[in-house]
């Protein structure tokens, strides 16, 4: 496929997405070659076929897939493309596993200027290439023009776990310590600051990142850690649920002690949002035996993803599987479910 | 001084919570009655109850806008997006707000209506001078707080001689909802000892309108921030007018209330507004003088003017106890619906839907799953008094 030539270059300046971009024919092999092909090209993207095949290493494989239909495309500290190399990569890692490439399916709505899509390209590829995971297979489908804001982008991805690690978020135990890598919110807070009908001035970046080098770290210094999660949508309110409920405890954290820039909770006050459900992509929990936390939290702040990285709290037998927390106040208050759109309050 | 974590300092939190339990007297109770959803909210965000002595209760009053909107007014701007089509711009609390028949603009807006999330009343201009061609109507509610905001948009609307934006009048008062609870206290069984007065609607009317309070029904006020320190403070300054016999008008809230309010807003608001006869809350019924509607000097502007609107049919769901909750004669917890079929991701009322409703106040953070072992812990928290 490398081999073709098109009489004239797509106008990467100027030019727009329609639908022949989808068709299959022509304007489709074009678009591949001379966008996709170009920015995220690598061994295995260059096999040609409607599948790249590999030998996977030892030990037991994992795979995870995540849509990424943020809005606006755009954000300080990220953009939608390494939105959904770190997402996925992120989502392999938590199971303690290193990941090994990725899939991505686009769904581009007619209209999209080509100069945003090969920006959005180029993000990935960069992404992708920091993380040392090449995106080995693709596809691309175009939609009329208000069926998609935008573009969307599903990436899937197959990682390997290393022998003797089990980690999984119903091992939970009471007494575990509940750590998380950083400070909550960012991301969040971020993407808010640019929606077209919240306008405010910030210097709030998103957080987003690849994991599994933090991962990594952390799975050799400590190969007991029972759960790891990374607090996307619902924020660290909603993974600690999820995780309470998967293993059938309670838990109780402490206000104080989960860190929180001071623009991110400034920004949610103004916005009527706790920074418990704000959304991250670049932070995760981790839960492991009392007696591993202090050295896991050690090798955490030695990483550069993990430099704020704090314990929050522990994990309890409680049969109503709920998630307590000490208010800053020192009075006590269930941390529930995110429920619906975390919405901002009207006065 | 960063405005925000002064006050909600743990250390200060503790001396005044020995203050008021030094203070209380074991022998009587304390029933407070926040007015606001914003001091509801405060109390159960940060577990201020907990550090209250056991014989003070706070009583979650009417002070959530978004909870007291009568039904049918909901169901009217569900017909404005549905049936006019136009473009209704709303706060977001009201997006899942419960009409007739579990009808709602969310649902609204998932049928094809056009319904937008705003944030401010300069939103809905925006959207309105984005499209001309296009009728936008903002669905204006709220106590004194959000109204000078809409009195603005109207003038510039006015200025710019806008032909395709209009309010959808919902403004209420916050005094005459006042002088009902205490008007019906005795009637319903709901005993206040004092009251914890507006936060926010009190920068903008002053403190003087709460005059009557004391002196027709022989209650403490005191205005209060919003802040959890706020919020403990103006408890114990009641429980002291209580225990030393006094009944007045007290401020709190010194860093942004003064006693004649702001004078600019209230001008304002006389210039673009006139009290309505008689307008319905939701818990309250029908109250005389207790809402605004757009004056005749600015009645082009009017959408229930420009749109024939039948009214509403306001019907509330059977079993649901909002119209209690909203007048603190009912805890949530004395709801049927509560938890059962009514959850914040299935509201069957209105005070499931608003953070500061009561009922949404209490699932969310668990009140209703008290005594909790973190509760009970805070309780014999170091330091403090038993």
């Amino acid at each position: 496929m490398g081999e073709r030539r098109f009489p004239v270059r797509l106008d990467l300046r100027q030019g727009t997405v329609d639908l022949s971009h989808g068709s299959g024919g022509r304007a489709m092999a074009q678009l591949i070659e001379e966008l996709f092909q170009r920015h995220l090209d690598n061994d295995l993207l260059r096999q040609g076929n409607d599948q790249a095949a590999f030998d996977p290493p030892p030990g037991r494989l994992v795979i995870s897939t995540d849509g990424h239909v943020v809005s606006p495309l755009f954000f300080p500290g990220g953009d939608i493309g390494c939105l959904s190399v770190h997402g996925t990569i992120n989502d392999v890692a938590m199971a303690g596993a290193r990941p090994l490439c990725l899939a991505a399916g686009f769904i581009l709505e007619e209209g999209l200027p080509l100069a945003d899509l090969e920006r959005i390209v180029a993000s990935m590829a960069r992404a992708a290439n920091e993380a040392g995971v090449p995106v080995a297979a693709g596809d691309t489908k175009v939609v009329e023009r208000g069926k998609a804001d935008g573009l969307f982008i599903t990436t899937t991805g197959v990682g390997v776990v290393p022998p003797g690690v089990q980690i999984s978020g119903d091992r939970a135990r009471p007494g575990d310590a509940i750590l998380v890598s950083g400070t909550l919110g960012d991301h969040g807070v971020a993407v808010m600051s640019q929606r077209e009908n919240l306008s405010f001035g910030t210097d709030i970046r998103s957080d987003t990142a690849a994991l599994h080098g933090l991962v990594a770290a952390m799975v050799a210094a400590v190969p007991g850690i029972h759960c790891l999660r990374d607090p996307t949508r619902g924020g660290l309110a909603t993974t600690l649920n999820e995780l309470a409920r998967q293993s059938a405890v309670g838990m109780r954290i402490r206000e104080d002690a989960i860190p929180v820039r001071p623009e991110v909770e400034a920004a949610c006050e103004l916005l009527g949002l706790d920074p418990l459900y704000v959304a991250n992509e670049g932070k995760l929990v981790a839960i492991c035996p009392p007696e591993d936390a202090s050295r896991l939290l050690a090798v955490m702040r030695a990483h550069p993803l993990g430099a704020q990285a704090a314990l929050v709290g522990e994990v309890v037998a409680d049969p109503h599987q709920f998630v307590q927390m000490q208010t800053r106040l020192g009075g006590g208050r269930i941390v529930d479910w995110l429920a619906g759109e975390q919405l901002p309050r009207i006065c | 001084m960063r405005y925000i974590e002064e006050f909600r300092d743990q250390g200060l939190a503790k001396r005044l919570a020995t203050s008021i339990a030094a203070e209380a007297d074991p022998g009587r109770t304390y029933r407070l009655m926040e007015f606001c959803g914003g001091h509801t909210h405060a109390i159960f965000r940060y577990g201020v109850q907990d550090l209250m002595p056991f014989n003070l209760k706070f009583i979650h009053g009417p002070g959530c806008p978004v909870c007291v909107l009568p039904i049918a007014r909901i169901d009217q701007a569900i017909g404005l997006a549905l049936d006019h089509g136009v473009t209704l711009c709303t706060y977001a609390d009201l997006m899942r707000v419960p009409g007739s028949e579990r009808r709602s603009l969310i649902k609204a807006k998932a049928a094809g209506a056009d319904v937008r999330m705003v944030y401010s009343t300069q939103d809905a201009l925006a959207i309105a001078r984005a499209d001309p061609g296009r009728q936008v109507v903002f669905f204006a509610i709220g106590f004194e707080t959000t109204t000078p905001p809409t009195a603005v948009a109207l003038r510039q609307a006015r200025a710019e001689r806008m032909s395709n934006f209009s309010v959808f009048c919902n403004h209420v008062l916050t005094p005459p909802a006042l002088r009902a609870i205490l008007s019906s206290e005795c009637d319903d069984g709901v005993r206040i000892d004092g009251i914890l007065g507006p936060s926010h609607v009190s920068t903008v009317i002053g403190s003087a309108p709460y005059g009557f309070v004391p002196a027709e029904f022989g209650k403490p006020l005191v205005i209060a921030g919003f802040e959890p320190l706020d919020v403990m403070q103006s408890a114990l300054m009641l429980v002291r007018q209580l225990n030393r016999g006094r009944c007045e008008v007290e401020n709190q809230y010194t860093r942004a209330v003064t006693p004649e309010g702001n004078r600019k807003a209230q001008a304002l608001m006389a210039e673009v507004f006139e009290l309505r006869e008689t307008f319905e809350w939701r818990g309250l019924g029908h109250l005389t003088g207790s809402a605004l509607k757009i004056a005749p000097a600015y009645a082009d502007l009017d959408a229930e003017l420009r749109f024939p609107m039948a009214p509403g049919e306001g019907r509330e769901v059977k079993g649901c106890e909002c119209p209690s909750v909203l007048r603190g004669v009912k805890d949530p917890v004395d709801c049927k619906l509560f938890g059962s079929v009514c959850t914040p991701e299935n509201p069957m009322g209105s005070c499931m839907v608003s953070s500061e409703g009561a009922c949404a106040a209490y699932w969310s953070y668990g009140r209703y799953r008290n005594p909790g072992p973190v509760a009970l812990e805070a309780r014999q928290a170091p330091g403090e008094a038993a």
